[in-house]
């Protein structure tokens, strides 16, 4: 049987819909005989690979790099998943939005630092958007997943259906919060 | 002058990239280690109820979500200045329990793991997680068991396993059912058989790691962890104690109140990451490190049986204060045992059911600090609030940013010690990462998330021209 390709993306979030992935727990074991993860944090090193089959995307889009990654991940993916609040509505990740970028990098870097109160500003580091904006705003995305997180029954389900080549109708599988 | 760039790092908790730079004879010149994006809770929180914090600042982090909000209710029960009720601070402990096991699981067996196991320079296709589960599935299958065994307490308790809503201001919003306590109980004697074989399978790897010991770094820094009036080994409550690196005491039963006194912040020009110090030493001389090498280093004993057996032979095998940064792993599964023990501790004091479990007051002070130690180290959290309790200020110093000096030293020497220029091979590389992995680093913590993770490694002439690349 060939395996699925699966990559899962972590963005602008906190990492805790990765977890409720792991929270599938020994489910996990059947679930990787039928997928191979070719790509994402719970994997090692990779270029994001051509002709994946399913996506799963943690997180809002938080800087200029996201969206020149997105838009590369969307090209290169069959069915591209927005997993939990932040990438569905930008959620936790879009509550900097109300306040200017400089008053929040004031906060952190210079009223709260003791030393070399400057904002960092290294080419190295990513340029913030002015707002963190939900996945949808970016690319097409071919499925939503809410929850903050999403349970571990609902991220099963909703790859479960994918491997058998079906969109998950999720109207009872999710709920707020 | 050439650089190579290892963008992102992979197997770690977060986004960061790490840059090394060459000298004209292909030795290192210069490392940096950054950490790539920005989140601002220390400011979007403005103007928010101070206790709505502790639901806010949990969504800091999936994986430790559970010290976030400790930390915040206990700077909440500093704002309405009461003490929470005894059942409900054991309570408080006993989730946290749940929780170092279930990240210390994470890290040792199915991040670290792979290298340990199936080594540094084993193929990178397979060298995670799902290649552990193919060549040692019992390995693989116990690491699965401890986290949901960690994960499952926090359900019982707190009624979801990621960010919960059961901790509150005063206490928790309900008392713990005997039938619970039994279940957990129940569960106990597997976690720790697990714990154990972690613990006798990274014994043996030390000695096959000798190199990375001293490679990963073993520069002498000061160390920082709570402890209770004792010297005991803390994690949820205690006074924050400073050893130099010799292992002297340097500063005793620091509250959070008085962070300020000792705790400076760094702000780094080429990382979003903060680089705390020790004040009185200034920065960057006051380096020290937090987490499971720091908190054993600080405290005297762990205080449950089978741990202490370990912590002894531990000190007696590699010193009073031992300095390797590898030995992380090793203080990281001690820890595990002690958390278990110290949850059946929990369980076994009546106390645990009593029904008084959340004590009740409004804005009593404009101020709060709550301290704890979070999986990775000392996690604070302060906050200023108005007469109506809206936050007006907010400061947060997360246990990855503690290490931020000794981690950026530590990428250092592994670079010098593997890195000849000539040649970029992948375990090189793995092994510079490696570094970050014992570290156990929390990057979504520390008011950051993490991007992308692929490995580029480019070696770049001073024009910027590519010299040599792997991508793997």
């Amino acid at each position: 049987m060939t395996k699925a390709r699966l990559a899962t993306m972590w963005l602008d979030g906190c990492s805790g819909c990765h977890m409720s992935l792991l929270d599938l727990d020994e489910a996990l074991i059947p679930i990787s005989q039928r997928v191979q993860i070719v790509y994402g944090p719970l994997v090692d090193p990779r270029e994001y690979p051509e002709g994946v089959d399913v996506a799963l995307v943690e997180g809002a889009v938080g800087t200029e790099e996201d969206i020149e990654k997105m838009r590369m991940v969307r090209e290169r993916t069959r069915i591209l998943v927005a997993l939990g609040d932040c990438a569905v509505t930008s959620n936790v990740a879009g509550m900097r939005n109300p306040f200017k970028l400089k008053d929040i990098f004031n906060r952190a870097y210079v009223e709260n630092a003791d030393v070399n109160k400057n904002p960092p500003s290294d080419p190295a580091l990513p340029v913030l958007l002015r707002h963190a904006v939900p996945l949808h705003d970016v690319v097409k995305v071919d499925l939503h997943v809410p929850g903050c997180p999403p349970s571990a029954e609902t991220i099963g389900f909703v790859v479960t259906e994918l491997l058998e080549g079906r969109i998950p109708d999720l109207r009872t599988r999710t709920r707020f919060g | 002058m050439k650089t190579i760039v290892i963008d992102p790092v992979t197997r770690i908790e977060g986004h960061a990239k790490i840059t090394i730079r060459l000298d004209d004879e292909g030795g290192v010149a210069d490392t940096r280690f950054h950490v790539t994006q920005f989140r601002g809770f220390e400011k979007f929180t403005e103007g928010r109820p101070y206790y709505e914090m502790p639901s806010i600042t949990a969504r800091i982090c999936g994986i430790c979500p559970i010290s976030h909000l400790l930390a915040s209710v206990k700077a909440c029960d500093a704002i309405m200045a009461i003490k929470p009720p005894p059942a409900a601070a054991k309570l408080r402990e006993l989730l946290h329990c749940g929780q170092i096991t279930q990240s210390h699981a994470l890290s040792f067996f199915l991040l670290s793991g792979p290298d340990i196991v199936l080594g540094f320079d084993s193929d990178p296709a397979t060298r995670n997680m799902v290649g552990l589960i193919d060549k040692y599935p019992d390995i693989a299958k116990d690491g699965i068991a401890l986290r949901k065994f960690g994960q499952q307490v926090i359900a019982l308790l707190a009624g979801e396993r990621i960010h919960p809503s059961w901790t509150v201001p005063g206490g928790v919003n309900s008392p713990l059912k005997a039938s619970v306590r039994d279940e957990i109980l129940a569960g106990l004697p597997a976690a720790k058989k697990i714990a154990k074989s972690g613990l006798a399978l990274l014994k043996r790897a030390v000695d096959d790691f000798e190199e990375e010991m001293t490679a990963f770094g073993s520069m002498a820094t000061m160390h920082a962890g709570l402890v209770d009036r004792n010297g005991d080994l803390q994690l949820y409550d205690g006074d924050l104690r400073f050893v130099s690196a010799n292992g002297e005491i340097a500063v005793d039963r620091m509250t959070g109140a008085d962070y300020q006194q000792y705790i400076g912040e760094a702000t780094v020009p080429d990382s979003f990451l903060k680089a705390p110090y020790f004040k009185p030493l200034g920065y960057p001389e006051g380096a020290y490190r937090v987490g499971p090498l720091a908190r054993l280093n600080v405290a005297a004993r762990c205080a449950t049986e089978e741990s202490d057996k370990e912590f002894f032979e531990y000190h007696q095998r590699f010193g009073k204060t031992p300095q390797s940064t590898f030995l992380y792993h090793y203080a990281r599964l001690i820890e595990l045992l002690y958390a278990l023990e110290r949850m059946e501790a929990l369980l076994n004091d009546p106390i645990i059911l009593d029904r008084h479990v959340r004590a009740q007051a409004g804005v009593n002070a404009l101020e709060g600090i709550g301290m704890v130690e979070a999986p990775r180290g000392v996690l604070l959290h302060h906050y200023k609030v108005n007469e109506d309790g809206a936050i007006v200020w907010a400061n947060l110093i997360v246990a990855t940013g503690h290490n931020n000096i000794a981690i950026s030293r530590n990428v250092k020497e592994c670079a010098t010690h593997y890195i000849s220029g000539k040649k970029i091979t992948d375990g090189m590389l793995n092994r510079v990462q490696g570094v970050l992995r014992a570290y156990d680093p929390c990057l979504s913590c520390s008011t950051h998330a993490s991007n992308s993770y692929a490995l580029d490694v480019r070696l770049l002439d001073t024009d910027g021209s590519v010299l040599d690349s792997r991508r793997t």
